[in-house]
């Protein structure tokens, strides 16, 4: 295509504008995994760095040798696989029968889904549900009442429904059973949805704060984020323990065990981001297209 | 195999609903639900006569309407722009960046803005100080508490908010912009008349389902923002049901402050399907 000037500033305007946007999104996270491994003394004489000269290893050294952190972080990864896993369980096993049209009740059930996602009863109704039946600081409170997500459920269902029929006729005339079907002809085929939809259930437990915080008096059970708060944005000091150092062991100052912290809360969901990316704008598309 | 999916749906989202009903009670939790006294309207009454409830009422609507003027529009720009990228690799590289801040937690976009903005060392007073100018105290201030909060969702939420727009244009006919191209049209025209009418039905259905949500301005953001400080700008309705809930026991009283806000939010997004529908859209049921 031949451009005209105006053509060409108008792409040098969007490449730009774009640009600095994704910095913006990019540039901090840098700073501050850059920043947890600098040596504090660089840290303190230039005050922003993004590629350090002097490394360190204190702020985690530190943080790991409180039980505290180690624990909880053990905590959130337990949650957000298993948790993720029953999510994605239940999920399909309502989403398929769902997707079926020979399903006995099922416009009136669809409404009953939809109407969720527009009224709810509310945090006080919600937390007294969770109290009667006994999972105040159990972790099934972080599980259960997000069991299925009603916006994960219908994107799924006509996911499946968009399925061709032929597949599962013939598997049904060889003798297949419903759960057969399911287990063995639908789910196989459904791969980058079931990743889209997991990512989503297990960034939600990774980050999980609010139930945690509503559900949750024992401190030895809060996950990650809960600690994260306590120490960034309420400065809680003396969650470490550095009498099991040596001697020459000092403590780092409070902004990089800050900066640490954040690394450590943040980057393993990161890292599984990027392998499951190609599939979310594939789920995404299915929920913007309505059936 | 619908089973544990009904059951989940009746204990978790329609128990809650019908529990609302303790908005009319005295409810004593050693009492239980059938236990407690039924007293009509009376938390409602309290509700609205108390200086509380107009404090609420602007800080939750203007963080909303802040929302909706400055956040709202900018994925749609976003998205346009993007989509006329011609270099696929550099397109490619700034979605994968501008997605991530939505996979972090409101406790990590939180802690990264007081790194950079308090005045103790923060990056951006430490900045101010150097050329010359006085610190400027946002966390601790009410003045800036809307801007700060609508900053935050931008940066989370922007990049993120693109996804469904693009996939809307994915699905554009070429054809239509070489017709178009055959006319004459330059490429601000073929935006006008192809581009935005493209993506014009998903604006609308998502701005239905943000009027549903009208009120709620992001319980967690709120939370974790909250100082004593900013309280007088930053309490809103969902706060306010948590601290006088949950740490002060009122059940019956926040109940009735939630089920105000619940219902306020299914007539907005019933009152905005029946425009979209009356303006020709499709609307979301």
């Amino acid at each position: 295509m031949r451009t005209s000037i105006s053509g060409r500033v108008f792409d040098l305007f969007i490449v730009a504008f774009s640009g600095l946007f994704g910095l913006i999104c990019f540039v901090p996270f840098l700073y501050v995994v850059a920043a947890s491994f600098t040596a504090p003394e660089e840290l303190l004489r230039k005050g922003f760095v993004l590629f350090p000269h002097s490394f360190s290893l204190d702020g985690y050294r530190y943080i790991f040798s409180t039980p505290t952190i180690t624990r909880s972080l053990v905590v959130t990864i337990a949650l957000a696989a298993i948790g993720t896993l029953i999510n994605l369980l239940f999920t399909v096993l309502m989403a398929y029968p769902l997707a079926r049209s020979d399903l006995f009740g099922r416009r009136p059930l669809m409404l009953m889904i939809v109407f969720t996602l527009i009224f709810s009863g509310g945090m006080i109704p919600n937390y007294l549900v969770v109290k009667s039946l006994h999972l105040l600081d159990s972790y099934w409170s972080l599980v259960l009442p997000g069991l299925i997500n009603a916006f994960n459920l219908i994107v799924l269902k006509n996911f499946f429904q968009q399925l061709p029929d032929g597949l599962e006729e013939s598997a049904r005339i060889d003798g297949c059973t419903d759960f057969g079907v399911l287990f063995r002809i639908v789910l196989p085929l459904s791969g980058s949805a079931l990743a889209t939809f997991g990512l989503f259930y297990a960034v939600g437990h990774w980050n999980t704060f609010f139930n945690a915080i509503l559900y949750l008096n024992d401190a030895d059970k809060w996950p990650i984020q809960v600690w994260l708060r306590q120490i960034i944005i309420l400065s809680q000091a003396g969650i470490g323990d550095a009498s099991s150092f040596d001697d020459s062991f000092v403590v780092p100052p409070p902004a990089i065990i800050k900066m640490a912290v954040i690394v450590i809360s943040t980057v393993p969901i990161l890292l599984i981001y990027p392998f499951l990316q190609k599939h979310f704008a594939k789920g995404v598309l299915l929920g913007s297209v309505k059936g | 195999m619908l089973l544990p999916g009904v059951a989940f749906f009746i204990v978790f989202k329609y128990v809650p609903m019908w529990g609302v009903l303790i908005s009319f009670q005295n409810y004593q939790p050693f009492l239980g639900f059938g236990g407690s006294d039924w007293v009509g309207l009376k938390h409602f009454d309290r509700f609205f006569s108390e200086p509380a409830f107009w404090t609420l009422f602007r800080n939750t609507f203007l963080l909303a309407v802040y929302n909706l003027i400055f956040f709202f529009p900018l994925p749609i720009v976003l998205a346009l722009m993007l989509n006329e990228i011609r270099l696929q690799a550099y397109k490619r590289v700034i979605q994968t960046i501008i997605y991530i801040p939505h996979f972090v937690s409101w406790v990590v976009v939180v802690g990264i803005a007081y790194l950079f903005f308090t005045t103790e060392g923060g990056l951006v007073n430490e900045w101010l100080a150097s050329v010359g100018l006085e610190k400027i105290s946002f966390l601790l201030s009410a003045d800036w508490f809307r801007t700060f909060i609508t900053g935050q969702v931008i940066w989370k939420d922007t990049g993120w908010g693109t996804i469904i727009f693009l996939a809307a244009l994915a699905g554009v006919d070429p054809q239509l912009y070489e017709a178009a191209k055959m006319d004459g049209a330059n490429r601000l025209r073929q935006l006008w008349h192809i581009t935005l009418p493209a993506v014009r039905s998903t604006i609308v259905i998502l701005l239905i389902l943000r009027l549903g949500h009208f009120l709620d301005t992001g319980f967690e953001q709120i939370f974790l923002n909250m100082n004593a400080m900013n309280r007088e700008v930053a309490e809103v309705f969902d706060t306010y049901v948590y601290s006088v809930g949950i740490q002060s026991g009122q059940f019956s009283y926040s109940t009735a402050v939630g089920l105000f806000k619940s219902v306020v939010g299914l007539v907005l997004v019933v009152a905005a399907n029946r425009l979209a529908k009356r303006f020709g859209e499709e609307g979301v049921y």
